[in-house]
């Protein structure tokens, strides 16, 4: 009996020490991109002040640089603006194509299909979510890209251009996803009060059910938007990753993550390049915990509106 | 309330005779139908492309020549091996939290905390694992770069997607289900592990087969904790640094000197990381279509 008494209170032990470890790992990863990138802006001891190599940055030439070039000898550069302007521009362009494109084909799976058609679609939709981006980077490597290259004229397929459209690709299934079971949540009293009224079945879709979902519509939007700025490898693939700030839509681009992506393992540990990565990826993590925080909080607004 | 209504696919049955309503929504079909003739196509491209070269030797060798000849046999022990141990930590870790958050949480603003960064963590980026992976385990944990280091990273980045499908499929199981063994005099943990888990296994399963499948084609917390561009040998201690399917392909469709000499290779790498990708995600579809079919009291 003793015993029995102890195990029980010994798994509620384990299992609260394990949760509190998952949970943990949120604020670890915050700590040590904290830490890291934090030495960037601080002088190493023990190094010579005037040697540029290992003179530490400022906050502001960080943040409000516009050259990214670690390597240029003597004077390296280490401003966001370039890669972050990079990274919201693929992310921004590949939103335009897929948002509009995934609610229309949200609200015609929440709307129209039932039964295996509906399970069947669904299922190729989440398959694709779960498909490998280095896969989808080789699909967009030699086949999107001389596609764009011959359509356009280029001497290159490895531009904004490609690099967002393969982005509005992958982030497709989370957009349709999210949207349908936003619209999906909203109650069956919304349409069967439209009906009642003779609205025809579109306009209850557009003018009843869409706007009833919004929150939960535009969570969609901004888990896909998160999606699409941590992708690395298929954008490392397709962008062409030069550090610049591009100026047409045709320009090679250098992202967040696929800087991080090329330079990580160049780079001699303990160097102010090494820290200032991490310093990116600080931004990034910021960037990708606001977007979620904000969905969720959206998500749940939609559902909370629906109980009364 | 509900109950005296017609179900919804009823109506929705019904008003399908609406013309103008038909056309419209036959327009908003056309980026779905779009969306998946490109899967399908892309699947069919890769697979026209790659399987020639796919054979018995082709996946028990280790590449020749410099990558242009030979098989992938490192790359798929080392994927599967690097899996492995991204499971042994990321499957009892996230078993146990998402019993806690399940079954003992208190309903206060602690739990609250806890469930939101569970969930936040699975919208971090793949990368910013990788960079957490080099500062803890690589640099913190003096690990060096080897399949253990990228297992525990990956095993991080799985863990919230793991517990979010442990606490929904035990939330699931009816309270009845506990109560008729505690009647009996068992104790809370007793009433879990005879009453509970058994009933929400196959949605844990699920959950960890999907997990697996993302595992295995992620490239990019690997990139810095250990995998390599080429070693003839398969990793004989987890401490060894190892090759993967996802790198071999990005090495191949990038990095390579001779580019277009090794595309068929590329691609038969890449058919092979989606046979198991795709392998695995549909054994956890019918593992979720069984589970709906058998649990009667889900109404």
């Amino acid at each position: 009996m003793r015993l029995r008494k102890k195990i029980d209170r010994f798994a509620g032990i384990t299992f609260f020490v394990n949760a509190v470890l998952a949970a943990g790992v949120l604020f670890g990863i915050l700590l040590f991109l904290f830490s890291y990138g934090v030495r960037a802006f601080i002088p190493a001891p023990g190094t010579d002040p005037g040697d540029p190599e290992s003179r530490p940055l400022t906050i502001l030439g960080f943040l409000f640089g516009t050259v990214w070039n670690p390597d240029a000898y003597g004077k390296p550069h280490y401003g966001l603006i370039p890669l972050f302007l990079g990274s919201l521009l693929t992310t921004l362009i590949a939103l335009t194509i897929s948002v509009p494109l995934g609610i229309a084909g949200a609200i015609f799976i929440a709307e129209r299909l039932t039964g295996w058609v509906r399970i069947g679609v669904k299922m190729v939709v989440e398959l694709f979510a779960g498909f490998p981006s280095v896969v989808i980077g080789l699909f967009g490597l030699v086949v999107l890209a001389p596609l764009i290259a011959r359509t356009f004229n280029l001497s290159s397929g490895l531009n904004l251009f490609t690099a967002s459209i393969i982005l509005a690709v992958m982030s497709l299934p989370t957009i349709i996803s999210v949207s349908e079971d936003a619209l999906r949540v909203v109650p069956h009293s919304y349409r069967e009060a439209a009906y009642a009224l003779g609205a025809s079945p579109w306009t209850t879709a557009i003018k009843v059910i869409l706007p009833a979902a919004r929150s939960g519509i535009l969570a969609a939007v901004m888990l896909g938007f998160g999606r699409a700025i941590g992708e690395t490898m298929a954008v490392l693939m397709v962008a062409g990753n030069a550090p610049i700030i591009p100026r047409s839509l045709f320009d090679p681009v250098r992202t967040i993550t696929t800087t991080l992506a090329i330079e990580l393992g160049e780079t001699a540990a303990n160097s102010i390049h090494f820290f200032s990565l991490f310093a990116l990826g600080f931004v990034l993590f910021v960037i990708a915990l606001a977007t979620n925080l904000i969905a969720e909080s959206l998500i749940r607004r939609e559902k909370r509106s629906f109980t009364l | 309330m509900n109950r005296t209504l017609p179900p919804p696919e009823n109506y929705r049955r019904l008003n399908k005779k609406h013309f103008p309503s038909n056309i419209g929504f036959a327009i908003l079909a056309i980026p779905l139908i779009i969306f998946i003739l490109f899967i399908g196509f892309m699947v069919f491209y890769l697979f026209k492309n790659g399987i020639n070269v796919i054979s018995w030797k082709f996946l028990t060798q280790p590449p020749e020549k410099g990558m242009t000849a030979g098989g992938i046999f490192p790359c798929i022990i080392g994927t599967l091996y690097v899996t492995l141990i991204s499971l042994l930590f990321s499957v009892p870790v996230g078993l146990f939290s998402g019993i806690y958050l399940a079954e003992y949480a208190p309903n206060n603003s602690i739990t609250q905390v806890m469930r939101s960064s569970i969930r936040a963590l699975a919208g971090i980026p793949s990368i910013v694992y990788g960079l957490f992976g080099v500062a803890l385990f690589i640099r913190a944990f003096q690990i060096g770069l080897s399949v253990l280091a990228s297992g525990l990273t990956l095993g991080l980045m799985s863990l919230p997607w793991i517990i979010t499908t442990v606490e929904e499929s035990i939330t699931a199981i009816p309270n009845s289900f506990r109560e008729g063994a505690l009647a009996l005099g068992a104790t809370k943990w007793e009433s879990i592990r005879r009453n509970v888990l058994p009933y929400a296994f196959p949605g844990i399963l699920t959950g960890v087969l999907l997990a697996i499948a993302r595992t295995v084609g992620e490239t990019a917390p690997i990139l810095f904790t250990g995998v390599t561009y080429f070693t003839r040998q398969i990793p004989r201690s987890p401490l060894e640094k190892f090759m993967a399917l996802p790198y071999h392909i990005f090495v191949l469709a990038t990095q390579h000197d001779q580019l277009t000499k090794v595309r068929p290779i590329a691609f038969a790498t890449a058919v092979v990381l989606l046979i198991f990708v795709l392998g695995f995600d549909i054994i956890a579809f019918f593992t979720r279509m069984r589970f709906a079919a058998t649990n009667k009291w889900q109404v």
